[in-house]
């Protein structure tokens, strides 16, 4: 059955297809779990919305990229380089030019990281040019059949990936020191300075491990999707969907937001076409902030 | 002039006021004193339209305001002051008082020349140029009071608007408040500072805990039992009257 | 500085522009001027909200494609003289922005929220505009009809091929008077009642709204009077190039613009927006000749300065260039205006 709209057919399909659509917006989902985590830990710990979160992945790739096409280095090996490499440039970044140059101001904060984030994302335009960079890795075509959909090697390697990931983060936190500092000043900033919390440090700390966590990412998306300067932006959108529906500060919420705007894209791709569909997600997006902008996980914040 | 009718308002599951009732007549400066975090800002906060109560009722000038907003509250001459003072901290101080005179005002002539004729009454005229931000805290407390008056309030609600000031200052502003109510507006306030409480109010409403434990006339208030030991703790009250009883002994003795 | 004397000072600088035309025939210079002029006015309108209201869109894109396609679309589907289909344009997104802004100020969304809600907004429209064909046309973009005969150039609003005064500087005079329009109105806004609340809500919500002011009228009428003068801008780009297309009007390029240079010139004041689209513009422009030179012509380059130059006002320069003109004038001139 077909309704012609405006242009756009929408039509009924089976069960299968719906399943098929359904498991693939499972594993997109963990991909965009996994690029979340980073921006939620950061909102959590320093307030504030990271707008070059999606450079920073955009940047994370081209490493990954150059790697393999240079030095012949595997995607999922590169990890082992480019992880603790976004540490420290999340560190550093946070550090000297981020926390300086807002003054502590959280509206400065913003127009400070989306100038940032046109820094890189043109620095990137100019060195690398728009040309798509694409990685192939002899398995990336490989995978099982699942009947109603086939899955390939590196979407498993992706949700094995940000599952894995959650947890390590969840642990850290929990259990060493560094984490239980991470999460005091993410609940009370000056309590954790008096009681001798280096609360600069931490920021730069908590704000190198997200961009550690989107360098993992980064690894994991390299083998499914070509690199360009604008790749950043297309993400960053979807991540902060996430991020607000999941509900800021949350790792659980990054991980169930994930896989609910992946399988919500993925169907809205198969009913409303490949273009209309991306609007599920803007959609949501303005559903969650206007009515419940603390998200599903979310704590309130003042 | 105002009249609040058995207020709630519950915090999850604190009850930061309950059932509150009280009387502001008009053309009198009535005070509300209580401990720290007796509830004294959120029953402020509930009258100006800030918080919305669970129950009862708030009535101002005879009209139920109780759900209205604050600014259409200010509008019909009702308006509040901040504990924590909030000044327009770019704009200077002539225009931080004119957006309080635009709320009658069109004309933003008029508003500055009506900013600047207010400025008069609270001593301020020689600042009107400079940035709010710069201001001491006496001077931000002045501008906080100046800005309410500039809006032509019938009844003004002051939180705390001494907290932080020297004797001198809390003088001036004590003398500046007793003008405002001779010019015909009705005042109720919240003060910790005994002194002014004692020589400005006609009247006292004593909170603790949400409660309203005592009213009446301040001199019998600040010796009422109860009161004494809402600040000063259990057993308070009895410890006093013992050391007054002691020395009244020891000077019919002496005598 | 004294009112006057800035008043004189920036008069002056309007007459200046207004008489360059007849004394430069370099294209380029026009190009150049034209261009600044233009994202003056998109920052003018990012002004209204973000510099005097204190509420910072991310997604001014938004209301740019929506001036833009509206002009366009009436054009291209009706043959509605372009004169006419302007206002309609404004009233359209001022529409959009009223949308937008009801929403937003409704559900008590500031800051990073608000900004996040911009952005989704005009991302919603990308989409939209880019699926709807029966309404949009598509990807495919809509492309206006030229007009090659001179006698209808003023009435089809075309000056490509008009008599020779008009076609080197019909375009030049139009985004002027845009320009001077959208500066007067704010001119005149920053002395009125409105635009004294309007600052008071961006300083301090909570104490505007117990000082009577109803801070959802207010923050709605800004971001509509933004709409406006937004649309504006992308009234002229249809004009101008004829063609728009989903990327053009409702991708992220204009939304960084539109808030570059309020940012860079001085936010909350009106000349602001025009002394940062000249900064930005013409370091942009010497950086490009200058590595160019050394590095062929790469694009990217300009923006990335853009962005350093946005990082270093943020860190150094809070009030922005003006700000920056006004401290100067009075290190100079100290004492005689205290």
């Amino acid at each position: 059955m077909t309704i012609d709209f405006l242009g756009i057919s929408l039509q009924s399909y089976s069960w299968q297809t719906v399943l098929g659509s359904s498991i693939s917006g499972v594993f997109l989902g963990s991909i965009y779990a996994l690029v979340a985590l980073g921006l939620t830990l950061i909102y959590g710990v320093l307030h504030i919305i990271n707008f070059a979160h999606g450079s920073l992945l955009m940047l994370a790739m081209y490493a990954v990229f150059f790697l393999w096409n240079i030095l012949g280095l595997d995607p999922y090996l590169s990890m082992l380089i480019v992880v603790p490499g976004g540490y420290l440039f999340g560190y550093t970044l946070q550090r000297t030019i981020i926390g300086k140059a807002s003054h502590g101001k959280d509206e400065i904060t913003l127009l400070v990281m989306l100038g940032v984030s046109i820094v890189m994302e043109n620095t990137a335009l100019f060195f690398f040019t728009a040309t798509d960079r694409s990685v192939r890795v002899p398995y990336d075509l490989d995978g099982f059949d699942l009947g109603v959909t086939y899955v390939v090697y590196p979407e498993i390697a992706a949700l094995l990936g940000s599952l894995l990931i959650t947890l390590v983060l969840w642990f850290f936190m929990s259990y060493t020191d560094t984490g239980k500092a991470i999460r005091a000043v993410s609940k009370e900033r000056q309590g954790a300075r008096l009681v001798g919390i280096n609360v600069e440090h931490i920021f730069a700390v908590s704000f190198g491990i997200g961009t550690a966590c989107v360098a993992a990412a980064a690894a994991l998306l390299v083998p499914t999707y070509a690199v360009h300067p604008q790749i950043g932006y297309l993400f960053v959108l979807i991540a902060f969907t996430v991020v607000v529906l999941g509900g800021m500060g949350s790792f659980v919420g990054a991980l169930a937001g994930g896989l609910i705007i992946g399988v919500t894209e993925q169907l809205g791709r198969l009913y409303l076409g490949e273009s209309l569909g991306l609007i599920t997600i803007s959609v949501i997006f303005i559903i969650v902030l206007l009515f419940r902008p603390t998200g599903l996980f979310g704590s309130k914040s003042s | 002039m105002l009249e609040v009718n058995a207020v709630c308002k519950k915090f999850g599951g604190l009850n930061a006021v309950s059932a509150t009732s009280l009387v502001v007549p008009k053309g009198k400066i009535v005070s509300l004193i209580g401990p720290n975090g007796a509830g004294k800002t959120t029953l402020f906060a509930l009258i100006s339209g800030f918080l919305k109560p669970d129950s009862g009722r708030v009535y101002f000038d005879g009209k139920d305001i109780t759900n209205e907003r604050p600014h259409s509250i200010c509008r019909q001459g009702l308006v509040r002051t901040f504990q924590v003072v909030q000044p327009f901290a770019n704009l200077s101080v002539k225009e931080n008082i004119a957006v309080g005179a635009h709320t009658r005002l069109a004309k933003r002539a008029d508003a500055l020349a009506k900013a600047t004729e207010v400025a008069r009454l609270v001593g301020m005229e020689k600042m009107l140029q400079q940035s709010a931000g710069s201001l001491t805290i006496a001077g931000r407390k002045c501008l906080e009071l100046a800005r309410a008056l500039s809006t032509e309030p019938k009844l003004l609600l002051l939180d705390e608007v001494m907290a932080g000031l020297n004797a001198t200052e809390i003088q001036e502003i004590v003398n500046i408040i007793n003008g405002i109510r001779d010019s015909g507006v009705t005042i109720f306030l919240i003060e910790h500072v005994m002194q002014a409480v004692m020589s400005l109010s006609d009247y006292t409403y004593v909170l603790n805990q949400g409660v309203m434990i005592a009213d009446g006339e301040p001199r019998e208030v600040t010796s009422n039992p109860a009161v004494i030991e809402a600040y000063l703790g259990h057993g308070a009250a009895e410890r006093i009257a013992a050391i007054r009883t002691v020395s009244s002994r020891k000077e019919s003795a002496d005598a | 500085m004294s009112n006057r004397v800035r008043l004189i000072g920036w008069c002056t600088f309007l007459v200046m522009l207004s008489l360059i035309p007849l004394f430069i025939t370099s294209g380029r210079w026009i190009d150049f001027l034209e261009m600044t002029m233009f994202v003056a006015v998109l920052g003018q309108g990012w002004n209204i909200l973000g510099g005097y209201g204190g509420q910072y869109s991310f997604g001014n894109a938004l209301f740019f494609g929506t001036g833009a396609y509206i002009q366009a679309l009436l054009q291209f589907k009706f043959g509605l003289s372009p004169w006419f289909s302007l206002w309609f344009a404004l009233a359209g997104t001022a529409l959009v922005g009223a949308m937008v802004g009801y929403l937003s100020f409704r559900y008590g969304l500031r800051g990073s929220y608000f900004a996040l809600i911009t952005l989704a907004f005009a991302e919603a429209f990308h989409v939209l505009s880019r699926s709807l064909t029966a309404i949009t046309e598509g990807g495919h973009g809509v492309q206006l009809t030229l007009n090659q005969n001179p006698d209808q150039a003023i009435s089809t609003f075309q000056f490509n091929f008009a008599g020779d005064f008009l076609k080197a500087y019909g375009f030049y005079y139009t985004i002027f008077s845009i320009m001077l329009i959208a500066f007067c109105a704010v001119w005149l806004m920053e002395r009125s009642r409105f635009g004294a609340q309007l600052v008071a809500v961006r300083e301090n919500e909570d104490a505007a709204e117990a000082l009577g002011i109803n801070t959802f009228r207010v923050k709605m009428g800004a971001i509509c009077f933004s709409a406006s003068i937004t649309a504006m801008a992308g009234v002229y780009y249809t004009q101008k190039f004829l063609f728009i297309e989903p990327g053009i009007a409702y991708g992220p390029a204009k939304s960084v613009e539109a808030l570059f240079a309020p940012i860079v010139g001085g936010l909350g004041t009106v000349i602001g927006p025009l002394l940062g689209s000249f900064f930005i513009h013409g370091v942009g422009e010497i950086t490009k000749e200058m590595i160019g030179h050394v590095l062929g012509n790469r694009p990217g380059v300009d923006l990335i300065l853009f962005g350093v130059i946005l990082v270093l006002v943020l860190a150094f320069l809070p009030r922005g260039l003006a700000g920056l003109v006004e401290d100067l004038w009075k290190r100079i001139f100290r004492g005689r205006n205290a």
